[in-house]
């Protein structure tokens, strides 16, 4: 009754555009307005904790392999993090900045996990093509959480952050368990299905 | 007596009104390119052609995923969102 892995990556994908939706919202209303409700401060930082919650029953379910483990493992665990720092902050039990670093980690590990689980070139399969693509967003956007944390209120960067999950939503959207990509596909990746 | 009949719109309730605009296309903007992506790829779509699927095959369809999160942020975070920033931009006036 296991949801194929496929399926995994467009649940996340929903998730991950809602994500980029809400970030969105926020540079384009203004700090003032988007904080006049108080649930919208926590939304982003609870949808990010949720997610890395999420990993949790991924990291249980999908063992391909002991790396598959680890890497949904910490990724689990860094999200959480970057989450509740997020959170803390919203709700103003943390004021340093730094605590935003914990973003950058997040996005990095996310990146780096992305990179390890894959073990397939990147011409493999689709889903082989799109975990390579998908790590080196992470890991070259996580610059961005970074930048934040030296300049918070800077709408730019809140836009590409945004921007970079609207982006990862649509390459997981992509993303099928057996399928080619650029017209190649491994003969020992199996039979494409639909 | 003002024989002007014609008041100037200050620039900053233009901004204003553009990004209410812009916020409150998102969510319908999210939903059509549900719609569109469903309409390029009718097979992504299981529910319109089953052949015996499986239930998560049926109850998971890309397409109609992006166009829940779309209503979603369209009906929970854009609306009381717009609603806050005329209300604002009312009581600045």
């Amino acid at each position: 009754m296991q949801p194929p892995a496929e399926m995994v990556h467009w649940l996340f994908a929903t998730g991950f555009l809602l994500l980029g939706l809400v970030l969105l919202a926020e540079p384009i209303v203004g700090e003032e307005v988007w904080r006049m409700r108080r649930w919208r401060v926590y939304l982003w930082p609870g949808l990010a904790f949720a997610l890395g919650v999420l990993m949790w029953p991924v990291m249980a379910f999908y063992t391909n392999s002991a790396i598959h483990m680890l890497a949904h493992g910490a990724w689990a665990e860094s999200l959480m993090a970057a989450g509740a720092a997020e959170l803390g902050l919203a709700r103003g039990k943390l004021r340093h900045p730094a605590w935003r670093v914990l973003t950058f980690v997040g996005l990095l590990v996310s990146g780096l996990a992305f990179l390890v689980h894959e073990q397939n070139p990147w011409l493999f399969a689709r889903s082989a093509f799109l975990h390579h693509l998908l790590g080196w967003t992470c890991v070259v956007a996580s610059l961005i959480p970074l930048a934040r944390v030296f300049r918070p209120r800077s709408a730019a960067l809140q836009s590409a952050f945004a921007l970079v999950f609207v982006a990862l939503a649509v390459m997981l959207f992509t993303d099928r368990d057996v399928a080619p990509v650029f017209g190649h596909l491994s003969p020992v990746a199996g039979a494409p299905h639909r | 007596m003002d024989s002007q009949l014609a008041t100037p719109i200050p620039a900053v309730r233009e901004r204003r009104s553009a990004r209410a605009l812009a916020v409150s296309s998102l969510g319908p903007l999210t939903v059509l390119a549900g719609f569109a992506w469903a309409f390029a790829q009718p097979y992504r779509v299981t529910l319109l052609h089953p052949r015996g699927e499986s239930f998560w095959w049926l109850a998971i369809e890309p397409p109609l995923l992006v166009v829940l999160a779309g209503l979603a942020f369209w009906l929970v975070v854009a609306r009381p969102l717009v609603a806050d920033l005329e209300e604002r931009d009312a009581a600045a006036r």
